[in-house]
């Protein structure tokens, strides 16, 4: 059954070339057909690979290379549960994507789906390799047709600015990535990650090994859009097509998360053991102020996309945080929440997508109350904003459950509380959004005009009616963030996958040694669900419904209230917006003092 | 081997990020992204590198003879090969940029903010 491993990139990759070739002479929906139905394979692949991969990773070699005296001389996939479930979402996030454009492009071409299965493919490899360079190499050609994805719509200004924006940053991480990989290779001689693992584990972390971890880390922590590194993800997101917003948000920026922690326990944990508890610092540190940036940006968007996105760079937020707890818990925390957030994100994304293709805007001013006929996409709407504040039974309050009482365990029981206000700021303001919008409440804004809707190009023809192919994967993508929640024993289950992904000694024996099973490693705790977890996702969500209202209902707030918002409130608001500056020179500069201060905290704790 | 490959390494990434921080001109700060990325071919190159080795073609040499390393080599050519892809995908947006609306100046291509 080992063929099946190499088949979620390979048959994209070819049915991609195929469509490009031939794009004159397929009509269209045979086009889509296609299309669609080479992501639901991959996905259903993706499926069968992880439920094969329960016991001990899958390990293929490509070419028959197998390792000869502990030396990889080829590339090798080792498909775990992890991200064998990573890759079966994302394939499910590019069909969802790719029915929703059926009747979203005015004129499509063959171009955007080839382009789209590109992606497929690189995201579902980049999930599955076990070779650093051959991760590189699908890190890169996911940017490269991220970049062109984005600039779609290359004939106006946003999406060229934005594209260019994204490209020049996530560039830039990938040469960071590029030089820590020469680094670790000059010290190992190797690149496949157990083999590597090995080499570095064989003694005490020192400069080299730790300035090689910061150089990979701080390259994928941009394409996760960690703070201070995220400022490219909300511009790319304001103008990148819906379709491909959803992928953004829903699975391209976990794979950065995902990829930190693939590095960090295929080859630096056993190094970094006696620093265990620095490094959980700096990580959740750096977790927990992309969590409340994100939240205090995403209340202050009228613009439904940025909102949507800065939502995201707050939820990455929690998963940073979740996964640098470095325990079983924590991790299995955050993977459960990547996929319950990755459902919702993706369905509220094509609901923006609706609004737009009716309204020909996606500003909450100029939307404000001309929802109202809208039933099916405002009841959407509003699930994904109580989804998103952690409402039960949805995925989300699940994931971020696991890792309060992981948070709780480790002493680091303040992360519960920056958990809870994170979700009630991106519920809230998803919340409010769509009370404004579908329900009219609150006043109208004097200047509908805002200069935000400016950048959002109508993206169709508008018709008096939503198309089902719309409505139907918005619906099933909600659908399963719900059942997700409900799956019986999803938790301890994820948790033992954890337990597995961070055992580095029994990784490198099954990629190696081909030993024939993969022991749990670190300590398991109940995982849930239990009523603290519940409560916790009830208490954040009625936060959110309150956020709502106050925030619809500002301008009755008393007088007082006011005044003291307007004084100390708004200058330091205005000031961090202010640092949004759309100029990529900018966010280069803060990418180079972010990498600075990164590199001097690991240099400090590690010494 | 020497140390002197490791200050070229520092001083071209540094550089081609200043290049991109400070530019005002599209097709310079792409060309600033090339610069960053050349660092990384010399440190490919410097790590593989050894004094008095040959070329790791063993067609005629027997195989014990000293070689520099080819595996950072074959990285450096597909470093190279994703190069030639993204550079010259950012520069069709510049060509983009300087035909839609007559400028390749950062400062006048605003459109996002906030």
């Amino acid at each position: 059954m080992d063929v099946l491993v190499p088949l979620p990139f390979a048959v994209p990759l070819l049915v991609a070339a195929l469509l490009i070739g031939l794009q004159s002479h397929l009509p269209h929906w045979l086009n889509d057909l296609i299309a669609v139905a080479t992501a639901a394979t991959v996905c259903g692949i993706c499926c069968v690979l992880l439920f094969m991969s329960t016991k001990r990773p899958l390990v293929y070699w490509f070419g028959g290379w197998v390792p000869h005296q502990d030396v990889a001389i080829g590339v090798s996939f080792a498909v775990a549960p992890l991200g064998a479930g990573l890759a079966s979402m994302v394939a499910l996030m590019v069909a969802a994507a790719l029915v929703f454009s059926i009747k979203y492009f005015d004129a499509v071409g063959s171009m955007y789906h080839g382009l789209m299965l590109i992606f497929l493919a690189a995201m579902s490899a980049f999930c599955l390799t076990a070779d650093l360079f051959n991760l590189l190499v699908w890190f890169e050609l996911m940017s490269a047709t991220a970049y062109a994805l984005t600039a779609y719509r290359i004939e106006e200004k946003g999406p060229l600015q934005g594209a260019l924006n994204f490209a020049i940053v996530n560039t830039i991480g990938g040469y960071l990535i590029f030089s820590g990989l020469g680094l670790i290779y000059a010290r190992t001689g190797a690149l496949n990650f157990a083999q590597i693992g090995r080499a570095v584990s064989s003694q005490p972390a020192d400069s080299l090994v730790v300035v090689a971890f910061v150089l990979m880390a701080v390259g994928f922590l941009i394409k996760a859009s960690v703070v201070p590194f995220h400022f490219w993800l909300a511009d790319a997101h304001a103008v990148a097509p819906t379709p491909v917003c959803v992928l953004f948000s829903g699975v391209m920026v976990e794979l950065g998360v995902y990829a930190v922690a693939r590095i960090y326990w295929s080859m630096f944990a056993t190094a970094f053991n006696p620093h265990e508890v620095s490094v959980r610092a700096i990580l959740v540190g750096a977790g927990a102020v992309t969590a409340i940036i994100g939240g205090v940006f995403c209340l202050s968007q009228t613009h439904l996309k940025r909102l949507l996105a800065f939502s995201t760079i707050s939820h990455v937020g929690m998963f940073v945080s979740g996964f640098a707890l470095l325990t079983p818990l924590g991790l299995a925390g955050s993977a459960v929440y990547v996929l319950g957030h990755g459902m919702v994100k993706a369905s509220l994304f094509l609901c923006a997508g609706i609004l737009l293709h009716r309204f020909q805007t996606v500003n909450e001013a100029q939307l404000h109350g001309r929802g109202r006929d809208m039933l099916p996409t405002a009841i959407l709407f509003f699930a994904g904003g109580l989804a998103l504040g952690g409402l039960p039974p949805f995925g989300t309050y699940l994931g971020k459950g696991m890792i309060e009482d992981a948070a709780v365990s480790h002493s680091y029981a303040w992360l519960t509380a920056i958990l809870i206000l994170a979700s009630m700021f991106t519920g809230g303001a998803v919340l409010r959004a769509g009370a404004r919008v579908f329900l009219g409440l609150g006043e109208p804004d004097e200047d509908p005009a805002g200069a935000e809707g400016k950048e959002e190009q109508p993206e169709s023809r508008p018709t008096g009616r939503t198309p089902v192919v719309m409505m139907a994967p918005a619906c099933v993508l909600m659908g399963l963030g719900l059942a997700m929640g409900l799956v019986p024993g999803i938790a301890p289950r994820t948790e033992v996958a954890a337990a597995q992904f961070m055992n580095q000694a029994g990784y490198s024996q099954v990629v190696l040694d081909n030993a024939p099973t993969l022991q749990p490693t670190g300590e398991i705790e109940p995982a849930g669900p239990n009523p603290f977890q519940i409560a916790s996702g009830f208490g954040a969500a009625a936060g959110a419904v309150l956020l709502a209202f106050a925030a619809v209902y500002r301008q009755r707030a008393p007088r007082a209230v006011c005044c003291w918002a307007a004084t100390w409130l708004e200058p330091p608001l205005q000031r961090l917006r202010a640092l949004q500056s759309g100029d990529v020179r900018d966010y280069v500069t803060w990418l180079v003092f972010g990498t600075a201060g990164l590199g001097a905290a690991f240099a400090f704790l590690l010494r | 081997m020497s140390i002197y490959p490791w200050f070229v390494v520092a001083w071209l990434f540094v550089v081609g990020l200043w290049g991109v921080i400070s530019s005002r001109h599209l097709v310079h700060q792409i060309l600033c992204l090339a610069v960053i990325q050349s660092s990384t071919y010399v440190l490919l190159l410097a790590i593989g590198y050894k004094n008095a080795a040959a070329a790791p073609v063993f067609a005629t040499n027997p195989p014990t003879v000293p070689a520099v390393d080819p595996v950072v080599q074959t990285l450096t050519l597909t470093d190279i090969v994703i190069e030639a892809t993204v550079i010259g995908l950012l520069l069709s947006l510049a060509v983009q940029a300087w035909k839609r609306f007559g400028t390749v100046d950062p400062d006048r291509l605003r459109a996002l903010r906030g």
